[in-house]
């Protein structure tokens, strides 16, 4: 450069600077989504990360949580070294120790436990995303009390779905984005299928045929692209859904074809009030259910392959009077009671809108069909030369599922889609394997324990009727959590939100050591916070704490570190081995299996170990069978990734945590002894496996003869038969005989009614609890969270870069409401519902239900908590309705208290929440209420500047190694191809759907 | 926009100096005030402390005051890069000049015209600075065409006012009941152009977060929610927002301290004579003040487009 | 080059982003950060990044408006900006030192931060709010359409698209030659009548949005193309469930 002030310096810009040293694939964690990542690696730092382009999941795209893995990884709230607690539970004084001392004192306490009442470890995990891993290791250890997050998460949806369908939304499902062209979309923010669902929308968008349809109160994010909102008034959509079937059912546009064969519509059902089998299907000596044939004129064995069912008609069958169910069915939702009008105040959508979305729907179903010209042959060995779509899909998850009326709503929408006859059709909604199983699965959940022995089997289960409850001979909950009791029969993911609660008041009882992996339940995964901190903290009259024994796995100084006794600090989704198993929450879609790991790519900061490392450590120690080989060694001393590519899910069955490159060579898929060279196979492949299935098997699968025998095969499923959808549900009938005194099980007292009520074999809608049990005039909001895209629950207010966009929640309100409250933009309000109040700052806004506010979910952060200055927006301004959602509801007039929950599932009702709001006075203002003590301040937080990045700008170093191989990439290394890709967005040539 | 400390103070200072330099020299022109060493001195001395200062202090506020060289480069493009070259060569006639008048004792000659060159460059170099801002269609408050007059006028007035305390002050009598003249035009063209100004700049302009969306066929657009929940470097150097309340009450401020007190204060020097010693230097403190409250305000009312992004 | 470039470039790359799909994740702003924070303007420098206050450089931000119309309806918008690339950029023409520039080659308007004195007057003199002041190093810094990675060799031919479009998950970001009509981009911009922003600002941005497609909104007639003829009116369906007793449902 010269210094004559008057020349034009012209730069000259380094078109190709190297990028990185090394590229390394494996999964991001900074949500469950699962998608495959390219991290790009310098002088040992992290350059880059981009979505890699060949993954099933994301292919390429990743979102703006995992483009902040970087600040994630370099955050100051990460844990360093295992923590003693020394002060009191809740100040956050700590000793730092040796893993050698943590280790050693875990074991005690565990291994203590598990020889005198393993009933007494209480093991729940969270956000984790080896569930199979943990579960297993509950089994060991004989645990029977262990759960992950899914009772608070979304398990109504998940049991709404298996028990009707034999798959369910979430992840497990998706529709078929190319070709369908009627995608309506129930109570959806983001969802864990985060990125699958944006490249869905981006395609059904670009596609001219194709109509997408919101039902959602608040019209952000996906909703607000959708080419019709339906702001519903939440806890309703079980009334507009049965709206729509009523409309449907009088138009005749149902799909009876398809009812008849692959759904229970016609089985018959025993008509005999007052009978120990009214309601329940009529069945043969082998168990099959009947129908009644029209062409034969009498009932015949249901599945029979050639049946003229029929679907209406009482008859008396082996003298008994039965009616098809569909034909309960029929009654129920033709009724007047369901008509668009009758449902229109309740709902909040116009009679008007009802009527033509339904006649929509029915158009696109029947009179837009959908014809692939690929033969199949179903279950019963009929030769079908087309494959037929009627191209309607739904997808829905918390605003259905998170209310006390919630497994009923989504059991509504299964119901509707086989109404339809959209399910696994072109066009349709889609199972992703290992998906579909049978209704209900066959797993049974394992419980009452023996000293030092593994359970009989898994924890967790499906269950078909009261034999199969958890509870004692007086009917009480054998479970601290009291899932699979009475009170909530189909709890399938544990009740993870009432541990603290029931332990604590030793209902059912107390518990030694909780033990607790990934879920902040000192904070925003609780209801109640204020109460669960008390929990925390609760002491006995001895002055020892009710809950003696905490353990809890962190990766970063959370709320929920500081109440807990020993701390095992976890190593970070770039530091650790994963699975991401087809026993678990796999990354299959609808065109085939899929599952995947997460490689260590960099060293761990700090002295952490992966927690799963840790498990098989304690395990090893406490000599769990299945962790030790019979001469008391380490079972997998290689630690996780041994597990991984050498456990075996029952020995010699062939199935192991991870389906692909098994058996000795590497070339054997789903089943296959285990492979040594496994875990270097999947890292060859960019850390995943996939398999696609043969064009027969790619729809129709729960009745699809190929595709049943090979999903047997394969191990998903325990055998061929076909999959019958439930539409009546016979499962839940038994419950209610079991209330009404038949059999040798009943409920206690206090819940036959609750029973009687809610278990109705065919869905049914109430008011959600809280809306019942409150003056509707004092509390006239419902209040819902939403989860911002960028954010992931608590993690990201620690991403220097996610708290940049949001720092402070506010709380959501539509204008008129605002108007008639006397409330202006920005004031701060009080929120109030019947259990306590908090305090935040409104935003008004029109694309709301205006009986409805909402805010984000999880901003709100304690002070002292996150590595955060306690000057920080998150605890200064921003707030947690937590705050204010009871975990139990009003007692009821025999002074009965129930959790907050759906009476069939145990699902937490978050989103049944009532307030009220009251403007605060002006010098109230600026600052949220109630505000939590500071926790004791963790020094990193005072980093003034932050210039990641300036030091990995341009020349490597050469500390690094350059590597040019793509380590799992399958495209041609390009670094000899000149010029540029003129490419329309993210739709990169070859990309999978 | 945020009404910098340093642009405020460079703008009015260097105005005012600049205003000083042009009246000094047509002075002299004039022959109504002499190549008096002392006068010369401080009233030199006075102008050039202003522009300088003014000149370092927008230097100093730079990322890179370092760099400042650089920005004489762009001169056929940048009215910044312009004022830069100007303001340096600007010092060679007026610097000159001073030399001349203070150490030579002479101001006739070809040394006048040196004077008259650095006056007309001294109010280019104004008109340069005014050209930043006017320049800028971004900020339609600045370029709706009454900055570059504004500048102008008040550098004039200022100077004016200036001049007229030193001269009054340095016994020039001759020279003060000249030069009361114009700088009471001025204090009264000020005042117009500055009441021209506010009301152009109070009627809504073509920009609207209809057109800078391009949602307008939708209906009024607000925004919902921020891209940052904290203030960003645009809210911070763009986004300052006056309260209309509070800005009429500091136009009222303004227009008593920088135009109307000086005026009353001139005549009132011009009719008392012997009070003019003293009310020329308040009316000299008090305009300067007003001006400060003029330019804050010049900054603190102009809207940039970009906050029609951000509903502000 | 002080001024525009004399023979503008016929090649203009620029973006394309579409409206009607953006979902506002902020995937996009993000990523964007992610690159560049290690690219040709490194870093992304972030103030209190733990504090009260956090702030930071970034070159792309999704804002999220509501837009009303006269008759009450509404609608929601989230709406992407990072820098338009201007054909007629003013940040350029403004800046004293030559630091600001676009290139001949293609219409990226860069900033050369060895040279920049941090005046500041770019990012008053951009109407769109695309221009970066990085307080610690004293320099303006931008978008630079990811200079560094749409040429950069070192990369695969699929990675070398700006970072906010690659990341982009609903594909609502395109990338292109905007100067050849015959470009993807350019084609799709002529089909969905693509915009420029503040076009009064005489700018002419490179950039372009698609606007937000009509909606369905509920209620009449209007709107009811479609009803379904009901085949029993009575208050229960009784009629229907006595046709459908002996009547062969399935085909
Ligand atoms: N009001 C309201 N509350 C809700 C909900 C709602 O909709 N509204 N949603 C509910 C639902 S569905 C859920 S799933 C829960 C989620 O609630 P949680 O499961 O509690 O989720 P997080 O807040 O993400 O907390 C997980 C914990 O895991 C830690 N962690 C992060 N990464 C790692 C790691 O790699 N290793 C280890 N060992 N720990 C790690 C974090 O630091 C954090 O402390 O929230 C529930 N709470
Ligand atoms: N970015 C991000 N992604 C995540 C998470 C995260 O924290 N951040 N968390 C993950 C987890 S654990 C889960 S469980 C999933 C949850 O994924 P979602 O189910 O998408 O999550 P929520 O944010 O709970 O969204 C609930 C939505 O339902 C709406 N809603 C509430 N009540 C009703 C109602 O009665 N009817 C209808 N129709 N809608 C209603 C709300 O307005 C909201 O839009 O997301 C996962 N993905
Ligand atoms: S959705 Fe985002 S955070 Fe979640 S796994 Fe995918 S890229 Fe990572
Ligand atoms: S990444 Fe795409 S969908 Fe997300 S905010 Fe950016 S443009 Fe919109
Ligand atoms: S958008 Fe702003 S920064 Fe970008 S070229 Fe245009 S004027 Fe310059
Ligand atoms: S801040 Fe830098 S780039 Fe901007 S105008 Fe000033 S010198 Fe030019
Ligand atoms: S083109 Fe590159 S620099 Fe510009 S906004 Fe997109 S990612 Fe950021
Ligand atoms: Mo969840």
């Amino acid at each position: 450069m010269s210094a004559n002030p008057f020349e034009t310096v012209k730069e000259t810009v380094d078109l190709s600077p190297e990028v990185a040293d090394e590229v390394k694939n494996t999964t991001c964690y900074m949500c469950a989504c699962r998608c495959g990542i390219r991290v790009h690696l310098k002088d040992g730092k992290v350059r880059y990360i981009e979505g890699n382009p060949d993954h099933p999941v994301n292919g390429g795209v990743l979102c703006g949580k995992g483009s902040a893995g970087i600040m994630q990884q370099y955050s100051p709230a990460k844990l360093k070294k295992p923590l003693l607690r020394v002060g009191e539970r809740g100040e956050g004084k700590f000793k730092e120790i040796e893993w050698d001392e943590a280790l050693a004192l875990a074991s005690e306490w565990l291994g203590e436990v598990r020889e005198r009442d393993p009933g007494k470890l209480a093991f729940f995990t969270g956000r984790d995303q080896s569930q199979s891993f943990t579960g297993w290791w509950a089994t060991q250890y004989g645990a029977h009390n262990f759960a992950a997050h899914g009772g608070f998460c979304s398990v109504n949806m998940a049991a709404g779905g298996l028990y009707t369908l034999g798959g369910a939304f979430w992840e497990f499902g998706e529709p078929d984005w190319d070709l369908t062209k009627y995608f309506m979309m129930f109570g959806v923010a983001e969802d864990h299928d985060s990125n699958p669902i944006k490249i869905g929308l981006g395609k059904l968008k670009t596609r001219e045929d194709a109509k997408f349809v919101a039902v959602n109160p608040s019209r952000k994010g996906y909703n607000a692209i959708a080419d019709e909102w339906v702001g519903i008034r939440p806890g309703t959509d079980g009334l507009f859904i049965f709206s729509i079937i009523h409309e449907l059912l009088r138009a005749e546009k149902i799909d009876f074809a398809s009812l008849a064969r692959y759904s229970n519509a016609p089985w018959l059902v025993v008509d005999e009030p007052g009978a120990p089998d009214h309601g329940l299907f009529l069945r043969d000596a082998k168990g099959n259910p009947y129908v009644y044939d029209l062409v034969k004129k009498k009932a015949v064995n249901a599945m029979a392959a050639e049946i003229t069912p029929a679907f209406a008609g009482a008859r008396k069958v082996k003298k008994r009077n039965v009616v098809p169910s569909f034909q309960h069915l029929a009654k129920r939702y033709l009724c007047d009671e369901f008509s668009p009008e009758a449902v229109a105040e309740t709902t909040g959508v116009p009679a008007k809108d009802i009527r033509r979305i339904a006649a929509e729907i029915a158009h696109v179903a029947f009179e837009e069909e959908i014809v692939i010209e690929q033969s199949w042959t179903d279950a019963w060995g009929r030769k079908h030369d087309k494959m037929i779509g009627r191209p309607v899909s739904f997808h829905a998850m918390r605003g259905i599922s998170a209310h006390s009326n919630g497994f009923h709503t989504c059991r509504a929408l299964h119901i509707l889609q086989a109404l339809l006859g959209s399910v696994d059709v072109p066009g349709g909604w889609r199972y992703k394997a290992p998906f579909p199983k049978p209704i209900p699965p066959g797993v049974r959940p394992a419980g009452s324990t023996k000293p030092s022995a593994p359970l009989a089997g898994p924890p967790l289960g499906f269950i078909t009727g009261p034999d199969d409850l958890l509870v004692d001979a007086k009917g009480e909950p054998q479970r601290i959590d009291k899932a699979y009791s009475w009170e909530h029969p189909l709890s399938l993911h544990g009740m993870m939100h009432m541990v603290l609660h029931n332990a604590v008041n030793a209902d059912p009882y107390s518990v030694d050591v909780l033990f607790m992996y990934m879920a902040n339940m000192a904070w925003n995964s609780s209801m109640n916070v204020p109460g669960t901190l008390n929990y925390f903290t609760a002491k006995n009259e001895d002055g020892a704490y009710k809950i003696p024994k905490i353990i809890y796995s962190d990766a970063f100084w959370s709320e929920t570190v500081p109440y807990c006794d020993l701390i095992l600090p976890d190593a970070t989704y770039m530091e650790r081995w994963d699975c991401i198993s087809m026993l678990d929450r796999p990354i299959s879609s609808a065109h085939g299996a899929g599952d995947s790991i997460r490689q260590p790519i960099l060293k761990p900061e700090g002295d952490v170990r992966p927690f799963q490392d840790v498990l098989l450590d304690l395990g090893a120690r406490m000599g769990l069978p299945g962790m030790t080989k019979p001469d008391g060694e380490a079972q997998y001393p290689g630690g996780y990734s041994d597990y991984m590519a050498n456990h075996e899910r029952g020995a010699g069955s062939g199935i192991g945590p991870l389906a692909g490159w098994r058996g000795k060579d590497g070339d054997q898929h789903g089943r296959g002894e285990p492979n040594p060279n496994q875990i270097e196979k999947y890292i060859e492949n960019g850390c995943f496996w996939t398999q696609s299935l043969d064009d027969e098997q790619l729809y129709f699968k729960p009745f699809n003869r190929s595709y049943l025998d090979f999903a047997t095969e394969q191990g998903w499923i325990g055998h061929a038969d076909p999959i019958i959808f439930q539409l009546y549900n016979e499962d839940l009938q038994k419950f209610r005989l079991a209330a009404e005194g038949h059999g040798d099980r009943q409920p206690p007292k206090r819940n036959r009614e609750r029973i009687k009520t809610y278990f109705d074999p065919l869905p049914i809608w109430y008011m959600p609890f809280e809306e019942a049990e409150i003056d509707r005039e004092q509390y006239p909001l419902h209040a819902l969270s939403q989860r911002p895209m960028h954010m992931y629950h608590s993690w990201g207010s620690q991403n220097a870069w996610l708290r940049q966009i949001t720092s402070a929640n506010k709380l959501h309100i539509h204008a008129e409401t605002a108007g008639e409250l006397g409330i202006a933009d920005e004031d701060w309000v009080w929120i109030e519902s019947r259990h306590g109040r908090v305090k935040g700052q409104v935003k008004l806004i029109t694309g709301v239900n205006p009986q409805t506010v909402w805010t984000w979910n999880a901003i709100g952060k304690r002070k002292g908590s996150w590595g955060l200055d306690k000057d920080a927006p998150e605890s200064n301004q921003g707030f947690l309705l937590n705050h204010i959602i009871s975990e139990v509801l009003a007692p009821n007039k025999s002074g009965d208290t129930f959790s907050n929950s759906d009476p069939v599932t145990g699902q937490a009702a978050w989103f049944d929440l009532r307030v009220r709001l009251h403007k605060c006075a002006p010098e109230e203002f600026g600052f949220t209420e109630p505000m939590f003590e500071a926790f004791e301040h963790i020094p990193a937080a005072d980093r003034p500047v932050s210039r990641y990045g300036a030091e990995l700008k341009g020349e490597p170093s050469g500390e690094g190694v350059a590597e040019r191989t793509w380590i799992g990439n399958r495209h041609e290394n390009s670094a000899n191809i000149k010029g540029l890709r003129d490419g329309k967005g993210n739709r990169i040539k070859g990309r999978k759907s | 926009m945020h009404p910098a400390k340093s642009v405020i103070f460079f703008t009015t200072t260097t105005g005012a100096g600049y205003g000083l330099l042009f009246w000094l020299a047509v002075l002299a022109y004039r022959g109504l005030v002499g190549p008096d060493f002392m006068f010369g001195l401080i009233a030199f001395g006075i102008a050039f402390a202003l522009v300088v200062a003014g000149l370092l202090s927008s230097t100093l506020h730079l990322g890179h005051p370092e760099r400042a060289w650089r920005a004489l480069s762009q001169w056929r493009s940048s009215w910044l890069s312009r004022e830069g070259l100007l303001a340096v060569l600007t010092f060679i006639p007026t610097g000159l000049f001073a030399l001349a008048w203070v150490f030579l004792g002479s101001v006739s000659g070809p040394i006048i015209w040196l004077g008259l060159l650095g006056a007309v460059m001294s109010l280019a170099t104004v008109y340069t600075t005014s050209m930043i801002y006017g320049s800028l269609k971004s900020i339609p408050a600045w370029s709706i065409g009454w900055t570059s007059p504004g500048y102008l006028v008040l550098s004039l007035m200022s100077g004016a006012v200036l001049a007229c305390m030193l001269v009054v002050l340095g016994g020039y009598w001759q020279a003060a009941g000249w030069l009361m003249l114009p700088t009471l035009f001025f204090l009264a063209f000020g005042l117009v152009i500055k009441l021209s100004y506010w009301s152009n700049i109070d009627r809504p302009n073509e920009h609207t977060a209809e057109t800078a969306t391009g949602l307008g066929e939708f209906g009024k657009v607000r925004m919902i929610e921020s891209p940052h929940d904290q203030p960003n470097y645009l809210l911070k150097e763009m986004g300052f927002a006056i309260a209309r309340k509070h800005s009429k009450k500091l136009r009222r401020i303004a227009v008593i301290c920088a135009f109307i007190l000086p005026f009353a204060l001139v005549v009132g020097g011009w009719l008392i004579p012997e009070m003019a010693q003293y009310f020329l230097p308040v009316a000299a403190l008090v305009c300067g003040l007003g001006l400060v409250v003029e330019r804050w305000l010049f900054f603190a009312e102009a809207k940039h487009v970009v906050t029609l992004y951000y509903d502000r | 080059m002080t001024s525009l470039p004399k023979k503008p470039s016929t090649k203009k790359l620029g973006l394309v982003i579409d409206l009607d799909i953006c979902v506002g994740c902020h995937a996009c702003a993000v990523n964007c950060k992610e690159w560049n924070t290690s690219g040709k303007m490194a870093p992304l420098t972030d103030l209190e990044p733990y504090g009260a206050k956090p702030d930071g450089v970034w070159f792309n931000r999704i804002h999220t408006f509501e837009a009303i119309s006269d008759a009450g309806i509404s609608r929601t918008v989230h709406f992407p900006k990072s820098c338009l690339h201007c054909d007629d950029a003013p940040c350029v023409t403004v800046c004293p030192t030559g630091a600001s520039y676009k290139r001949e080659d293609d219409g990226i308007v860069l900033v050369n931060t060895d040279i920049c004195i941090g005046c500041k007057l770019c990012s008053w003199a951009c109407p769109y709010g695309a221009r970066e002041y990085d307080e610690d190093e004293g320099v303006m810094k931008k978008c630079t359409l990811c200079v560094d990675k749409i040429y950069n060799e070192n990369l695969p031919v699929e990675s070398r698209v700006p970072a906010c479009v690659s990341t982009c998950p609903t594909g609502a970001r395109s990338f292109g030659d905007l100067g050849d009509p015959k470009s993807e981009v350019s084609k799709l911009v002529a089909a969905r009548e693509g915009y420029a922003l503040m076009p009064e600002q005489g700018t002419n941005p490179v950039n372009r949005y698609l606007p937000p497609r009509p909606k369905q909104v509920g209620g009449g007639e209007a709107n009811a193309p479609r009803m379904l003829a009901h085949q029993d009116d009575s208050d229960d369906g009784a009629g229907l469930l006595a046709s459908w007793v002996d009547k062969v449902l399935s085909s």
